[in-house]
């Protein structure tokens, strides 16, 4: 026995019922979990952006810039997973000299560049172009070549050049929100366009993932804002954290639904795989699923979400509601990418047996190194937040 | 040299690079005096011949040089029983994967065969469809092959082959499947599992060909592919295929 397969015996002897041989190595790891975790949090931060510039939800503005910086900390880490999984990582540019044009996979590089260069970029150059010039006048000198150099070293503060700006913005905005749906919609048609894999192979799958994107995204906004804005020594808005929190509400509901649907159609249809799948819920995914994903992830803050909607609940409770809400959003979520990943690999193509997923704590695909990436973008908006100040905006004319 | 046509250069360069590499990789998967362009190759087993031995999976490791692990295969054999009251189990010949050993009693047995698996070289192959780089890929005489000098590693091929056929190779950290034993076929051999079978249970040939005798085969049998549903067109053909193997 040849010491570096010692994990592949142990996986098969946790094996139940009969895998294809080549079936006892688990492909696709945690890494590739976090993937689509980081790039719905992109999409639903930039979705929710998008209410305050284009569908004018004016309660939204004080986390508009907020909702930026994060969508582009997460864009910045989000093809790591990707790129760490890679059996030869050095020969990833291929995606893009030679693309297969029939692969979804192969679209990842075009998609992720033109979000990230065209949409998330430009935005928030236009969006904070006049207060780079702005903030020079007090910059100490550091700083004040960092913000000229964002700046693309423009000097011009005059009216027309803002109306420019604020053009371009709801512009950009208007591409950026199908943008997002093509960026999250992409990654659930990577998984429900495998066809010989029953558990990924649905045409509901891109638009759950779509929604539960939207769902992740704003519950991170309003985390974050509920966390950054007493450490500033401000005052948290409840007007805009209730807002988000009926937005986040009835995101929640879709997807629900959809999932629900989703999950009733294939019981209903009940085609060949429907045993193997029942066996995987039921034996394997119980706890992720049925716990964490649907009564931790999505009914708990329902409810906390409504008890509120209901009852005149105080200023104080209700952020308590919020942020456990939201927290609880954050890990089942996490839970749903789970799921779909680890799930469509627990079971054999020949549906008659179930493996197992062993993950290891160090090493690449490890779960230090998951914790490293999951928490790299929070530093990367830190370093954001410090060079891009979101609360410190000059007056917009459009919005007083 | 001005910076826009010492960039222009270099990009020029590397397209250049990339282009001549690749032509120069497929090319060399053939000998020079063969011509794909005349073959379209396939392949028939008769379940009812099959007896189990494992020569098949043997030659076919020494062969291609497989890992001898048991975690790797190209080709390999399923023993189903279907018991008396319907339930069907299924076992892998190695004895070391096999997790069940000893556990089906004779007696509870209604019938029981083996069954030989590899690549289904499908005229749709979903594998082709997902690389993102186009290193697997199907040649002129219809067989999948993966550009080792190109794959990443990303295994999306792996999850999209609905027959279990592909695995990471370790030693290259690259996608691997059956070939039909390229390197031979090409040569005018057979495929190293057809050749040790004792049984003649796997009949390889040419499926244009008139007087073959894979195309004996096919006028001899009622014919079955594994997964029709799934529309990948499979040239590996089942004559006496159970509706239970999947």
């Amino acid at each position: 026995m040849n010491p570096a397969n010692e994990h592949l015996y142990e996986m098969l002897r946790q094996v139940s019922g009969y895998i294809y041989p080549n079936e006892v190595e688990f492909h696709w790891s945690i890494l590739i979990v976090v993937y689509p975790y980081l790039t719905g949090l992109v999409a639903g931060a930039f979705i929710l952006a998008s209410l305050v510039k284009v569908f004018k939800v004016k309660q939204l503005q004080p986390v508009y810039r907020l909702s930026m910086l994060t969508a582009l900390s997460f864009m910045i880490i989000a093809p790591l997973p990707l790129q760490m999984h890679l059996g030869h990582w050095e020969r990833s540019y291929e995606i893009f000299l030679t693309p297969n044009f029939t692969s979804a996979m192969a679209m990842f590089g075009f998609v992720y560049a033109w979000y990230l260069m065209v949409v998330l970029l430009l935005e928030i150059w236009f969006t904070y172009r006049r207060d780079l010039i702005r903030w020079t006048d007090t910059d100490k000198p550091v700083m004040r070549f960092v913000h000229r150099a964002l700046a693309l070293f423009s000097k011009d503060t005059s009216e027309e050049g803002e109306k420019f700006d604020m053009k371009a913005v709801k512009f950009i905005t208007i591409i950026g929100i199908p943008s997002a749906f093509l960026l999250h919609g992409y990654v659930g048609f990577i998984f429900g366009s495998i066809k010989a894999n029953p558990w990924w192979s649905s045409v509901l799958i891109p638009i759950v993932f779509l929604f539960s994107a939207i769902v992740s995204g704003i519950a991170m906004v309003m985390l974050l804002y509920m966390v950054v804005t007493p450490l500033r020594g401000q005052k948290i808005e409840m007007v805009c954290v209730d807002k988000m929190a009926s937005f986040l509400f009835v995101a929640v509901v879709i997807d629900f639904s959809l999932e629900m649907l989703d999950f009733i159609h294939r019981l209903y249809e009940s085609e060949e795989s429907i045993k193997i799948l029942s066996d995987l819920v039921m034996n394997k995914l119980f706890i992720s699923l049925g716990i964490v994903q649907v009564l931790l992830g999505m009914i708990v803050p329902l409810a906390l979400i409504l008890f509120i909607k209901l009852f005149r609940v105080d200023e104080e409770l209700r952020k308590l509601f919020y942020f456990l809400g939201a927290i609880l959003i954050q890990i089942g979520i996490f839970a749903t990418r789970w799921n779909v990943v680890m799930g469509g690999q627990m079971f054999s193509k020949s549906f008659r047996g179930l493996t197992v997923y062993k993950m290891d704590i160090t090493g690449i695909e490890g779960l230090l190194m998951t914790l490293i990436l999951l928490l790299m973008p929070f530093a990367i908006l830190w370093v954001l937040i410090k060079v891009l100040p979101p609360w410190d905006a000059s007056p917009s004319p459009s919005l007083h | 040299m001005e910076r826009r046509r010492f960039f222009g250069k270099g990009f020029t360069l590397l397209a250049q690079y990339g282009l001549i590499s690749s032509v120069f990789k497929r090319a060399s998967a053939e000998p020079k005096d063969y011509d794909a362009s005349k073959h379209y190759y396939g392949m028939g087993i008769q379940v009812n011949k099959c007896i189990g031995c494992g020569k098949c999976m043997e030659a076919c490791k020494e062969e291609n040089g497989v890992s001898k692990e048991p975690f790797y295969f190209r080709t390999w054999v399923e023993r189903y029983s279907i018991k008396k009251d319907g339930e069907v189990i299924v076992q892998s010949i190695d004895p070391r994967i096999d997790t069940l050993g000893n556990t089906v009693s004779e007696k509870d047995v209604m019938r029981s065969f083996f069954v030989p698996k590899l690549c289904n070289q499908c005229d749709h192959p979903p594998c082709v469809q997902v690389c993102p780089v186009g290193a697997t890929f199907k040649t002129d005489d219809g067989v999948i092959l993966v550009d080792s000098e190109r794959c990443i590693g990303c295994r999306y091929c792996i999850q999209a082959c609905p027959y279990g056929a592909r695995y990471l190779n370790p030693e290259t950290s690259t996608a691997d499947k059956c070939t039909f034993c390229y390197h031979r076929i090409t040569k005018g051999m057979l495929p190293a599992c057809v050749e040790v079978c004792p049984t003649q249970a796997r009949i390889f040939g040419d499926t244009r060909s008139t007087a073959s005798p894979l195309t004996r085969f096919k006028r001899m049998f009622k014919l079955h592919v594994l997964k029709p549903s799934l529309n990948t067109d499979p040239k590996v053909q089942y004559a006496d295929l159970d509706g239970e193997v999947r």
